[in-house]
C-alpha cells in the first residue's frame, strides 16, 4: 500500500509544523485528498494510526475529499475528473503518479491532453491544531 | 495548505551513499547510454546501485536495459524492481509506451511524487538519467536532493560544449559538486574538449569512442558491456568511485 509513504510524509511535515509552532501535543490534523489520486481515506487513516507516535498520540485525523477540476489549456473547457470512467490499470497509474493523467485523459471538448490540474491533485496538509 | 511530500524526501534517500546525476545541456549526446552503462558497471563491481530515469517525456534507459514486464512492488511505498542487478525506477511503469505530454510544473510534481513514494532502501550509488537542458529537472534535484553530484556528458562538438559551459556556470553558482566531464562519441584525436574542460577547472574523465556496435547492443546488457563504450565506461567508473574523496 503506497498510502503508507504518503502518510509518513504527512506525519513528517505535520511534526515540522508542530515544532515551529511549539506545540507539545497535536490534537487534530486536517488533510485534504484530491480525487485525482484516489487515495482511500480508510487506508490513509489506518496508516496514520499505525505510524503516529509521541506528539500525535491523541491526535485525530480529519480527512477531507476534494473534487478534482481539470481545465483545457487549448479551448478553456473545465471539467470534473471522474475515475469511474477509467479502467483499473489506468486508475492505478494515476493513483501512483497523478501527472500521468496527461497520458490517459483528454479534454472532453477538443481532445487535447494539454490541460491544467486546477485542484484536487494529491494529498495536502490543511490544518494542525494542538496544545502548547 | 502545505505539500507534505517535500518533508519526507531526504528521509527516503537517507540510505543512499552517493547520488549521481548524469546530465548535459544537449539531447542526444549519450546521457542515457552513459548513465545506464555506468550503473550496470558499478553493479557488476559489487556495489548496490539504483537507476532512476527522470527524462519523463523521453525515457530511454528501459530500452537500453531491455526491461520488460517489470513493475514496482507496492510496499509502504513503491519498491523498484531489480533489472540486471539495478534497482530500476522509471515513469514507464505508469505510462507504458504512450506519450507523457508534461509541462514543467507536471514534471516537477511527478518527480516529487516518485521521490516521496519510492523506497530505495540501502544503496551505494543512485544514478539519475536526466533530461537535457538546464531547466526544471536540475533545479528540482538541487532543491530536493541537495547532496547530488553531477557527471556531465558532452560530445566533441563545440555546440554541445557551449551548453556544458552554461550548465557548469549554473552548478557553480548553486555550489553543486561536479565529478567531471565525459566526452562521448569521439571520432578523432582532437584535444579541444580536454583543454576546454581544464579551463573550466573540471576533471576530464575520459573519452568514449563512437562505436557503431552500440546500436546492436541496445536491449542486450551483456553485449553492451563488451562494446568499446562499455569497456571505456569501466575506466570512467573507477574515477567516479574515487571522486568520493575529492567531493567538496
Ligand atoms: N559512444 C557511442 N557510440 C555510438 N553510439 C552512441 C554512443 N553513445 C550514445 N550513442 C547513441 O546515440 C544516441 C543518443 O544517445 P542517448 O544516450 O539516448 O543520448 P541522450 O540521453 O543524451 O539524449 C543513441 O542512439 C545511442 O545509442
Ligand atoms: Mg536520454
Ligand atoms: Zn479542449
Amino acid at each position: 500500500m503506497h498510502e503508507w509513504a504518503l502518510a509518513e510524509a504527512i506525519l513528517t511535515s505535520a511534526k515540522q509544523i508542530a515544532e515551529q509552532e511549539k506545540l507539545k501535543e497535536v490534537t487534530e490534523v486536517t488533510i485534504k485528498v484530491g480525487e485525482l489520486q484516489q487515495v482511500e481515506p480508510p487506508i490513509l487513516r489506518f496508516a496514520l494510526s499505525q505510524m503516529k507516535s509521541d506528539i500525535f498520540k491523541s491526535a485525530k485525523f480529519r480527512i477531507l475529499k476534494a473534487k478534482s477540476t481539470l481545465k483545457c489549456r487549448v479551448c478553456g473547457t473545465a471539467w470534473q475528473f471522474n475515475f469511474k470512467k477509467l479502467d483499473k490499470a489506468t486508475a492505478e497509474a494515476i493513483h501512483f503518479v497523478p501527472e500521468v493523467a496527461h497520458t490517459y485523459i483528454k479534454c472532453p471538448k477538443c481532445g487535447s491532453p494539454d490541460f491544467e490540474i486546477v485542484c484536487g491533485r494529491g494529498v495536502w496538509l490543511q490544518d494542525i491544531k494542538g496544545a502548547k | 495548505m502545505v505539500d507534505p511530500r517535500i518533508s519526507v524526501i531526504s528521509h527516503r534517500l537517507s540510505g543512499i551513499s552517493r547520488i549521481i546525476a548524469v546530465s548535459s545541456g544537449k539531447g542526444g549526446v549519450g546521457k542515457s547510454m552513459v548513465a545506464t552503462t555506468l550503473a550496470l558497471t558499478l553493479a557488476k563491481s559489487g556495489y548496490r546501485v539504483g537507476l532512476f530515469d527522470i527524462d519523463f517525456t523521453s525515457p530511454s534507459t528501459h530500452i537500453i536495459l531491455g526491461a520488460q514486464n517489470v513493475q514496482p512492488k507496492e510496499e509502504k511505498g513503491l519498491v523498484p524492481p531489480t533489472v540486471h542487478g539495478l534497482e530500476y525506477m522509471s515513469l514507464i511503469y505508469f505510462v507504458g509506451d504512450n506519450p507523457a505530454p508534461l509541462r514543467g510544473a507536471d514534471v516537477s510534481n511527478a518527480l516529487i511524487e516518485l521521490l516521496t513514494v519510492t523506497q530505495w532502501g540501502t544503496l551505494d550509488f543512485l544514478v539519475i538519467d536526466m533530461p537535457p537542458g538546464i531547466g526544471d529537472a536540475i533545479l528540482d534535484l538541487v532543491r530536493l536532493i541537495k547532496r547530488i553530484e553531477f557527471l556531465i556528458v558532452t560530445t566533441p562538438s563545440l555546440l554541445a560544449f557551449e551548453t556544458v559551459k552554461k550548465q557548469v556556470a549554473l552548478l557553480c553558482e548553486l555550489k553543486m559538486p561536479i565529478i567531471g566531464v565525459v566526452e562521448n562519441m569521439k571520432m578523432d584525436k582532437a584535444k579541444g574538449i580536454t583543454g576546454e574542460t581544464g579551463k573550466l577547472g573540471l576533471v576530464y574523465l575520459g573519452e568514449i569512442p563512437f562505436d557503431p556496435q552500440v546500436e546492436d547492443a541496445i536491449g542486450d546488457v551483456a553485449k553492451l558491456l563488451n562494446t568499446a563504450v562499455g569497456k571505456k565506461i569501466r575506466q570512467i567508473a573507477d574515477s567516479v568511485i574515487l571522486a568520493k574523496k575529492r567531493a567538496p
